[in-house]
């Protein structure tokens, strides 16, 4: 920490400054800019929760939780996305190696594992709508449609981007900034079932025990 | 003390610069982490499913602290959190988030409930005449 110099201004008054920069390598605070924006992106789900958790009540006589959710489904929705959130981790182990097929492999295999949840929540939703259970009916599916639709808008972009970065691994291979990207992805990916578990647990499972 | 910091110096050269502090976890860590989750998540299913505790307040309570833990193991085994990634600017970032979530939260719940339960009550009628 030696690199602050001291220079005489013309007036001779004493001025401090960094000698130079301290080098940092392209992509070098890539993770800790990704880290504060899924720190934000947390907020818009606390804000979401709090929301349901204020209107998550107001039924304006119509459906209740009890009536709507189907737990054994919510269940295997779950389970989808959690065997996502492994399959991806062995896709880093992969990466690790520097094993492309492996790595695209795993990368495949949790594309359809979020597929496949993203599927089961298009009908569920399809389910309810038909049911009469739309965003419109009252304050509580309001806000139950908003937040979860809003955790499923973010898996929708992470398989894309998942894909995007198989094509990119695909032409480019393991790259450096190819690796970043897949940590970055592999942030957001395991985020989202974090934000997953809050779902499950006060939107479906205490939604049940109301 | 100096060998301490001459530890740390020589712990921060096994990291490729900045972007890999963030650490890959091995193959342990993300079995153990997903048997774990799974375990966290059966037992909350279980316990509502069945109505096994036969209190619904009492199985609230007690799903939230699951819910709780699953985070917690999430952040450390999928995640890789810990005190040191980024020079401890990530376990900043996440602390500074939690009091905002918990601020957020709590306030809007608490005010909200509140003013619900304040009210003057309102009938369908009342709500018909309203301008």
């Amino acid at each position: 920490m030696a690199d602050t110099s001291l220079t005489m201004t013309q007036s001779g008054a004493p001025r401090f400054h960094l000698e130079e920069e301290h080098h940092h390598a392209e992509g070098g605070s890539t993770m800790l800019g990704f880290w504060i924006y899924l720190m934000s992106d947390c907020l818009i789900f606390a804000i979401l929760f709090a929301c349901y958790g204020v209107l998550g009540g107001n039924y304006a006589a119509g459906p209740s939780p009890r009536d709507l959710f189907d737990l054994p489904l919510v269940a295997l929705n779950t389970t989808m996305l959690l065997f996502s959130s492994i399959t991806y981790g062995f896709a880093m182990l992969a990466m690790e190696k520097g094993a492309i097929g492996r790595t695209q492999g795993w990368l495949a295999i949790t594309g359809l594992f979020g597929a496949a949840f993203l599927g089961i929540e298009l009908y569920e939703f399809a389910h309810l709508i038909h049911e009469g259970a739309t965003p419109q009916r009252s304050a509580f599916l309001s806000s139950f449609f908003t937040l979860v639709g809003t955790h499923g808008l973010h898996v929708t972009f992470g398989i894309v981007w998942l894909v995007t970065l198989m094509v990119q691994v695909a032409r480019r291979g393991l790259i450096p900034a190819n690796r970043r990207r897949l940590m970055c992805l592999s942030l957001f990916w395991h985020f989202l079932d974090v934000i997953w578990i809050g779902v499950f647990t006060f939107v479906y499972l205490m939604g049940m025990l109301r | 003390m100096s060998t301490d910091a001459h530890g740390d110096h020589a712990g921060h050269h096994e990291d490729h610069g900045h972007g890999d502090a963030h650490g890959h976890g091995t193959l342990r860590d993300y079995v153990t982490g997903f048997i774990l989750a799974a375990i966290l998540t059966a037992i909350p299913f279980w316990l509502v499913m069945t109505d096994a505790l036969g209190d619904n307040q009492l199985t609230a309570l007690v799903i939230m602290g699951f819910a709780v833990a699953q985070v917690v193991v999430h952040m450390i085994y999928f995640l890789h959190m810990n005190a040191r990634s980024e020079g401890g600017w990530t376990i900043m970032a996440l602390i500074f988030t939690i009091v905002l979530v918990v601020i957020a939260l709590t306030g809007s719940l608490w005010v909200m409930y509140h003013l619900n339960t304040n009210m003057m009550p309102m009938s369908p009628h009342d709500m018909s005449q309203m301008p």
